[in-house]
C-alpha cells in the first residue's frame, strides 16, 4: 500500500484503444507509435518508479505539426495525454495513466539555431539539457541551468518543472534563462510565445508556462539564454558538523560574495560519492561544501582566499583549492553523480523542500530526527546556497511496507519546510508526489485560482491530469501510519533517538 | 443582497480591508482603477473606472533578511524607502528598475513597490542580472472575487504549483491587486567602471556592445546615446563632447573591475580612443539612465521598444529615413528608447509597423492624452496572444473589475 492515489481510468476510452491507436498512426504518420506491451512497459513510470501504469500508446511525435495533430484529435475525443521528456521526473510528474496516451518529445532533439550575436539558442523540447552547451556553434557560450541529470533530461521537462541545478545560485532557474516557447495547446493551437529579445509585450505567459508540469500546453521548441562562458574553480572545505557547515554557507551569502554554487553534502553523501567516483572529498568530515567561484585566475585565487578566510570562523577540518580544470572535473563528477551512487547502495526517496538559508541548521537537525523517529538512514546532498535540500531517505522497496512509512517520513520533511518558512518543491516538481502536500503551502483559494488558470486553457482537463493539484481533499493525508509499529525494528529492538512530537521544531511563521 | 460601493478614492489600510472592497465593488459591478501613487497613471489609456482603489495606505518593510537576501513588503512601500532599507545593507534592487515617475512630472523614487512589480520597466542591469521579474519570489494579492491569494514565497527557489507571483508581473494591476511582495535581493558591488567610447556610428555601436555582452567579463551596462541625448546628461565631459556616448560597464570588486574593463578595452581596441570612468563618476552616470534623465527635461512623446539586439541599429536606421528620432540603446541595442516629434500618433504606425519585421514590442511610455487617446499605447497582440490574455484576466478576475481599459481599450 501507498499514500499516492492515481484516479480510475475511463473505462469508454480503455474500450477504444484499439481505434485511437489506429487513429493517431494515420494522423502522425512520421511519429514512432508505441503499442504493444512491451514497448508501452518501457514507459509506464518515471524516476519515480514505485508508481506504474500502462498507458494506451506512446507517441513520438517528428515536428510541431504532428503534436498538434495528435492533440486535436485526442481533445476531440476525450483522450487524455500525458507528456513525457527523458522521463527523468523523480516526482511522477510523467507518470502514465491507463486511459492517457503517453506523448514523448524524446525523438524532437535538434538543436535548431545559435544565435552567437545575440546569445540565444534555439531548441526542439526533446533536446537534452547538455546539449545546448555542447552545440558546436555555441563554443565558449553555455546554457546556465545544470540540473543532475543534464546528460539525459529534456530542455521540454526541464520547463515544465522550472529545473534549477547546482549553479543557479548565481545564474538563476529554467525562468530566468528562456527567452520564448513554441508551444501546442490541448486543442492543437500552436501558439509562440516570447522571441529573441527580453520581456513581454503584455501578460507574462513564460512564468506561467515554465514550472506548469506540462498541464498547459506541449512545449515543442524553445529558445534560451546562451552566457559567455567565465573560467571556474571550486574550493571543497570539510567540516566536522552539519551545523558548523550550514553556518558557513549562511556567513558566506552575508559577506556580499555569491559564488555560483554552494553544494552541501554531509557524511554518509561524501562517503557514498567518494567510493564511486574518487574525487578527494574529506572522509573524515561530517559535512562538506563544494564553494565554486568564476572569473579570471586573479579573481578566483581572490574570492577563493575570502571564502577561505570566512570559513576559518566555523573550524574547517580540511580546505582544498581545485589546481586544474581536471581537478575541478572530478570534484563536480561526484557531486553530479551522487544520486546515481546513492541508487547503487540503496533505493531511496528524494525530497526537494526549500528553506530560508537562516534555517539551515534548524532544517537539518529537523531532517535528521525526522529520519530517526521513521527508522531511516539519510544522505543529505544539496544546494546550500538558495535552501534547496535533498535528503535522500534510504529504504528497502521490497520490504513490504517501507514504501508507504517511507513517504510519510518524506511528507514530514517537507511540511517541516513549509513550516520553517519554505515551500514543498524547489526544482522537481509536485507531480503525484507531492500533490496532496499542497494544501500544507496553500489556501484553498490560493488552489482554486491556479485550477481556474488550468480549467482556462484545458477545460477538460486531459493534459496531465492527476498531477499538481490535490485530488483527495484537505485532510487526505492526515499522518494515520500507527506510531506504536514503529517504536519497534524488524529485530525487535527499539528505536534510536527520541520519538519527537510533531510541530516541537517548528517556528512557524505566515509572511508571505 | 444589495451592495454598497464606496465611490470615490479609497486607500485600504489592509489586506482584508482590500479584499472587502473588491467584494463590495463585485457585488455593485464597479470597475476600479487601481494604483500605488498613481506616478504612472499618465502610462497607459485612461482607466473606465467608478472608484480608485489606492494602495498607498499598504506600507512597510515586512521582512528583511540581509544574509539571505530577502526582502518582503507591502505594495504601497515606497521605492525610495526600500532602496534606503537596501543600501545600508549594501544591497540593492540588482534589476536597477528605471525610475519613471520623473519622465511623467513626479519626484525620483515616488513610485511603490506594487507599481515597480506590476509595470516591470527594468533598467539598464536586466541583461546581466534579470528584469523586475527575475527578482520576484513571491506575491499577496486580492484577485477579482476578492479573494485573498498568494504564489511563491521568500526562498529562493519554488516550484510549488503553478507561477503565479511571476505571472502577476507587469500586468498594470489589470489581474489581481497586490497586497504584498517578496523580492530577491544583491550585494553592491563596490566598484563600478565605465568605458566611454565617443561618435560610433549606431551600427558600429551596436556591433561593439554585442561584443562585450559576448565576453565573460560581466558587464552590466551597454549603452549607446544619440548626440543630442549625451548632451542632457550630468557628467560634463559626456555632454559637452558633442558627440553620441557609447558606454559599457563593469562593477566587481575593485580589483576585478580594473582588469575587467582592460581586457574590454583590448577587446574593443578596433572601436577608437576610449575614456574610461572611474566609481564615482560611472555611478552618477548610470543613475541617469536609470532615471532618463535625458528624457526629462523635453517633453516630446517617449517609446519604449524591446528588439532583437543585434538588428537594432537597422530599425532605426529604417524608422529615421521617415522620421526625425532621437534614440538611446540599452541592453546592447535590445531596449531601444526612442524620441519623437510630436506628431499626432507619435509616429506609432510607423514604429510598430517596423518592428513588425524586426520582431518584438513597443510601448508609448510619455504623450499627451490626446495622442494616446487616439492610438495603442502598449503593444496590440495578435489574435491567439489576445485570446490567451482573455483568457487569464477571466481566470483573476472574470467580472472584469480591474483597471478596464487601461491595456486595451476593449479590455
Amino acid at each position: 500500500m501507498s499514500t499516492v492515489t492515481l484516479p480510475d481510468p475511463d473505462r469508454v476510452v480503455l474500450a477504444r484503444r484499439n481505434e485511437v491507436v489506429k487513429q493517431l498512426k494515420k494522423l502522425a504518420p512520421q511519429a514512432v507509435l508505441i503499442a504493444d506491451l512491451e514497448g508501452r512497459r518501457t514507459f509506464e513510470c518515471d524516476a519515480l518508479a514505485a508508481y506504474r501504469r500502462l498507458p494506451l500508446a506512446v507517441v513520438l511525435p517528428a515536428s510541431t505539426e504532428e503534436v498538434s495533430a495528435i492533440l486535436r484529435f485526442c481533445y476531440e475525443n476525450h483522450v487524455k495525454v500525458v507528456p513525457r521528456g527523458a522521463g527523468t521526473s523523480l516526482c511522477g510528474g510523467a507518470t502514465p495513466l491507463e486511459d492517457s496516451i503517453v506523448l514523448c518529445l524524446s525523438r524532437m532533439n535538434k538543436v535548431l539555431e545559435i544565435d552567437a550575436a545575440n546569445r540565444v539558442a534555439r531548441v526542439e523540447a526533446g533536446s537534452t539539457n547538455i546539449a545546448i552547451t555542447q552545440a558546436r556553434p555555441a563554443k565558449g557560450f553555455f546554457y546556465a541551468p545544470d540540473p543532475s541529470s543534464q546528460v539525459a533530461c529534456t530542455v521540454g521537462g526541464n520547463i515544465a518543472t522550472n529545473s534549477g541545478g547546482a549553479h543557479c545560485l548565481k545564474y538563476g532557474v529554467t525562468v530566468n534563462n528562456l527567452l520564448a516557447v513554441r508551444m501546442v495547446m490541448m486543442d492543437g493551437e500552436i501558439v509562440d510565445l516570447g522571441g529573441s529579445y527580453l520581456d513581454a509585450p503584455n501578460y507574462d505567459f513564460l512564468p506561467l508556462i515554465t514550472g506548469s508540469e506540462g498541464q498547459l500546453g506541449v512545449v515543442t521548441e524553445a529558445s534560451v539564454r546562451l552566457l559567455a562562458a567565465p573560467k571556474r574553480a571550486p574550493v571543497l572545505i570539510g567540516f566536522d558538523s552539519a551545523q558548523a557547515a550550514a553556518s558557513c554557507v549562511a556567513a558566506i551569502i552575508a559577506s556580499g560574495i555569491v559564488p555560483v554554487a554552494i553544494e552541501f553534502m554531509d557524511r554518509p553523501a561524501i562517503h557514498v560519492c567518494e567510493h564511486f567516483v574518487p574525487a578527494g572529498y574529506p572522509l573524515d568530515a561530517e559535512a562538506a561544501l563544494i564553494v565554486e567561484v568564476e572569473g579570471s585566475e586573479d579573481e578566483i585565487e581572490y574570492l577563493l582566499e575570502k571564502i577561505e578566510d570566512i570559513a576559518q570562523d566555523y573550524n574547517p577540518i580540511s580546505a582544498r583549492r581545485s589546481q586544474s580544470a581536471e581537478e575541478s572535473a572530478l570534484i563536480w563528477k561526484g557531486r553530479k553523480a551522487a544520486f546515481g551512487a546513492i541508487g547503487q547502495i540503496s533505493d531511496y526517496m528524494c525530497m526537494d523542500g526549500v528553506i530560508p538559508l537562516s534555517a539551515l541548521p534548524a532544517a537539518l537537525e529537523g531532517v535528521s530526527l525526522i529520519c530517526r523517529k521513521y527508522r531511516f538512514d539519510v544522505a543529505n546532498i544539496f544546494h546550500a546556497g538558495d535552501g534547496n535540500l535533498h535528503p535522500l531517505i534510504l529504504y528497502d522497496a521490497n520490504d513490504p511496507g517501507q514504501l508507504e512509512r517511507v513517504e510519510l517520513c518524506g511528507a514530514e520533511i517537507l511540511k517541516l519546510c513549509v513550516e520553517l518558512g519554505g515551500c514543498l518543491t524547489g526544482e522537481h516538481g509536485v507531480g503525484i508526489e507531492k500533490r496532496e502536500l499542497m494544501y500544507e503551502q496553500f489556501t484553498d483559494e490560493d488552489i482554486d485560482q491556479q485550477v481556474r488558470i488550468k480549467e482556462e486553457l484545458d477545460p477538460a482537463w486531459l493534459l496531465n491530469p492527476g498531477k499538481v493539484f490535490p485530488i483527495l481533499g484537505r485532510d487526505a493525508l492526515k499522518l494515520t501510519i500507527d506510531l506504536t509499529r514503529l517504536d519497534a525494528g524488524p529485530d525487535g529492538a527499539p528505536p534510536q533517538g527520541e520519538l519527537v512530537d510533531e510541530g516541537a521544531y517548528i517556528e512557524g511563521e505566515e509572511t508571505l | 443582497m444589495t451592495a454598497h460601493m464606496r465611490l470615490g478614492f479609497q486607500a485600504p489600510e489592509t489586506e482584508e480591508e482590500l479584499s472587502q472592497l473588491v467584494v463590495e465593488a463585485a457585488e455593485a459591478r464597479t470597475p476600479l482603477e487601481i494604483m500605488g501613487k498613481g506616478t504612472k497613471r499618465e502610462l497607459g489609456h485612461a482607466v473606465r473606472a467608478g472608484a480608485i482603489v489606492s494602495t498607498e495606505n499598504m506600507k512597510g518593510i515586512t521582512l528583511y533578511e540581509p544574509t539571505e537576501l530577502v526582502m518582503v513588503a507591502k505594495a504601497g512601500t515606497p521605492i525610495a524607502e526600500i532602496e534606503a532599507a537596501l543600501a545600508e545593507n549594501d544591497q540593492e534592487l540588482a534589476c536597477e528598475p528605471v525610475d519613471i515617475a520623473p519622465v511623467l512630472g513626479y519626484g525620483p523614487g515616488d513610485g511603490t513597490v506594487g507599481g515597480l512589480v506590476a509595470t516591470n520597466i527594468s533598467g539598464s542591469r536586466r541583461i546581466l542580472k534579470g528584469a523586475v521579474r527575475d527578482h520576484v519570489l513571491g506575491i499577496r494579492a486580492v484577485n477579482g472575487r476578492g479573494e485573498i491569494i498568494k504564489s511563491g514565497g521568500r526562498v529562493m527557489k519554488n516550484v510549488t504549483g503553478y507561477d503565479l507571483a511571476r505571472t502577476l508581473v507587469g500586468s498594470w494591476g489589470t489581474l489581481a491587486v497586490m497586497s504584498e511582495v517578496a523580492l530577491k535581493v544583491l550585494p553592491v558591488q563596490r566598484e563600478s567602471r565605465t568605458l566611454v567610447f565617443f561618435g560610433l556610428t549606431d551600427f558600429a555601436a551596436v556591433e561593439a556592445l554585442c561584443l562585450a555582452m559576448g565576453t565573460p567579463y560581466e558587464v552590466s551596462g551597454t549603452l549607446h546615446l544619440h548626440a543630442e541625448l549625451a548632451a542632457r546628461v550630468t557628467d560634463e565631459e559626456l555632454a559637452g563632447n558633442g558627440a553620441a556616448v557609447t558606454a559599457i560597464r563593469v562593477e566587481s570588486f575593485p580589483a576585478s573591475a580594473r582588469y575587467r574593463t582592460s581586457r574590454l578595452r583590448e577587446a574593443l581596441l578596433a572601436y577608437g580612443p576610449q575614456l574610461e570612468l572611474d566609481s564615482d563618476r560611472s555611478r552618477v552616470f548610470w543613475r541617469d539612465v536609470q532615471s532618463l534623465k535625458m528624457f526629462q527635461d523635453v517633453k516630446y512623446p517617449l517609446w519604449r521598444v524591446s528588439t532583437v539586439p543585434s538588428r537594432a541599429a537597422t530599425l532605426i536606421g529604417n524608422l529615421a529615413r521617415k522620421i526625425d528620432v532621437r534614440v538611446a540603446y540599452d541592453w546592447s541595442g535590445g531596449l531601444v528608447w526612442i524620441e519623437t516629434p510630436a506628431l499626432a500618433d507619435a509616429a506609432a504606425v510607423e514604429i510598430r509597423r517596423q518592428l513588425a519585421e524586426f520582431g518584438g514590442h513597443a510601448t508609448l511610455i510619455r504623450a499627451d492624452s490626446t495622442i494616446r487617446n487616439g492610438t495603442n499605447v502598449f503593444q496590440p497582440l495578435e489574435p491567439p496572444h489576445d485570446a490567451l490574455a482573455a483568457k487569464l484576466k477571466h481566470a483573476f478576475d472574470p467580472l472584469g473589475l480591474f483597471n478596464p481599459g487601461r491595456l486595451y481599450r476593449d479590455r
